[in-house]
């Protein structure tokens, strides 16, 4: 996959799970850089690459609050994408939930 | 809270193929029984508040399997395909949605074993076309499968008020 087309459509950004996880992070809270940090105990390189990316496809606006950079979601350019992928997903995650259920019978009863 | 075993589907935009992830609290054995003994895959398999019926199912390499998922309306959603490989390194079969009828894909499931008596399981699917991708990534949409998102939906709740 071309890096030039990530860097322009925010479909292709948000196929890298890392980058949906800090979506996620910030889906409730204006976060600073460090916020995102310690919150998914990730080394800053790798959140501030990410966080690059998300916010040249718009996904991610950032403003100045004196001499910090305060990060939030774009949710008009994010809705769309995620209404897109969000409901096969989501079968998935209600499954693989119930699946954890089962696994922890199982190994109850192997015990 | 992020939970460490988060489902998550990789689908590029303009490729045939996708990638569900999920990791689990088991050893690779009891997952892959939990894919092939019947009493447990109706546990768990299907969208919340959708009733599963296996209606076959062969979990063998040359097998194969056809399921219901029916809402509360009666309303039904079959799906059906065949095992071509059914072992504990390798499972691959091919999934077709029969409101969609004529696409098939190929699902080739593998589990990794995990430090600690964890699973890492792995499904990828590979479609005919790109736009039988999206229209199984999209499916999901016309059926209203809608409550419940958990962290994604959060995200829209919060943000697209």
């Amino acid at each position: 996959m071309a890096r030039t087309s990530t860097t322009h459509d925010p479909f292709n950004a948000v196929a890298e799970p890392k980058r949906r996880r800090i979506l996620e992070t910030l889906a409730n809270d204006e976060l600073t850089v460090t916020e995102i940090v310690d919150s998914l105990d990730w080394p800053q390189p790798m959140v501030s690459k990410h966080l690059g990316v998300l916010k040249k496809v718009g996904l991610v606006e950032e403003r100045r609050a004196g001499r910090q950079r305060i990060y939030r979601v774009n949710a008009e350019r994010l809705k769309p994408i995620f209404d897109w992928v969000t409901p096969f997903e989501h079968y998935w995650r209600e499954s693989f939930n119930r699946l954890d259920d089962v696994l922890e019978e199982l190994q109850k009863k192997e015990k | 809270m992020p939970s460490k075993n988060m489902t998550m589907v990789t689908a590029k935009p303009g490729k045939q193929e996708l990638f569900i992830t999920r990791e689990f609290d088991a050893p690779r054995e009891l997952v892959f029984k939990a894919h092939t003994d019947p009493k447990l895959y109706v546990q768990w398999l299907g969208p919340h508040g959708y009733e599963m019926i296996l209606e076959s199912f062969e979990p063998v390499s040359g097998g194969r399997y056809r399921y219901i998922h029916k809402d509360k309306d009666g309303n039904e959603y079959g799906f059906h395909g065949a095992f071509h490989e059914m072992s504990i390194d390798s499972m691959v079969q091919t999934f077709e949605f029969e409101g969609y009828p004529g696409h098939v894909s190929l699902d080739c499931m593998t589990l990794e074993e995990l430090p600690g008596g964890r699973t890492k399981a792995t499904i990828h699917s590979i479609f005919q076309s790109v736009a039988d991708r999206d229209g199984m990534v999209q499916a999901g949409m016309e059926k209203g499968v809608r409550e419940g998102y958990e962290r994604l939906d959060e995200i829209l709740e919060t943000l697209v008020r």
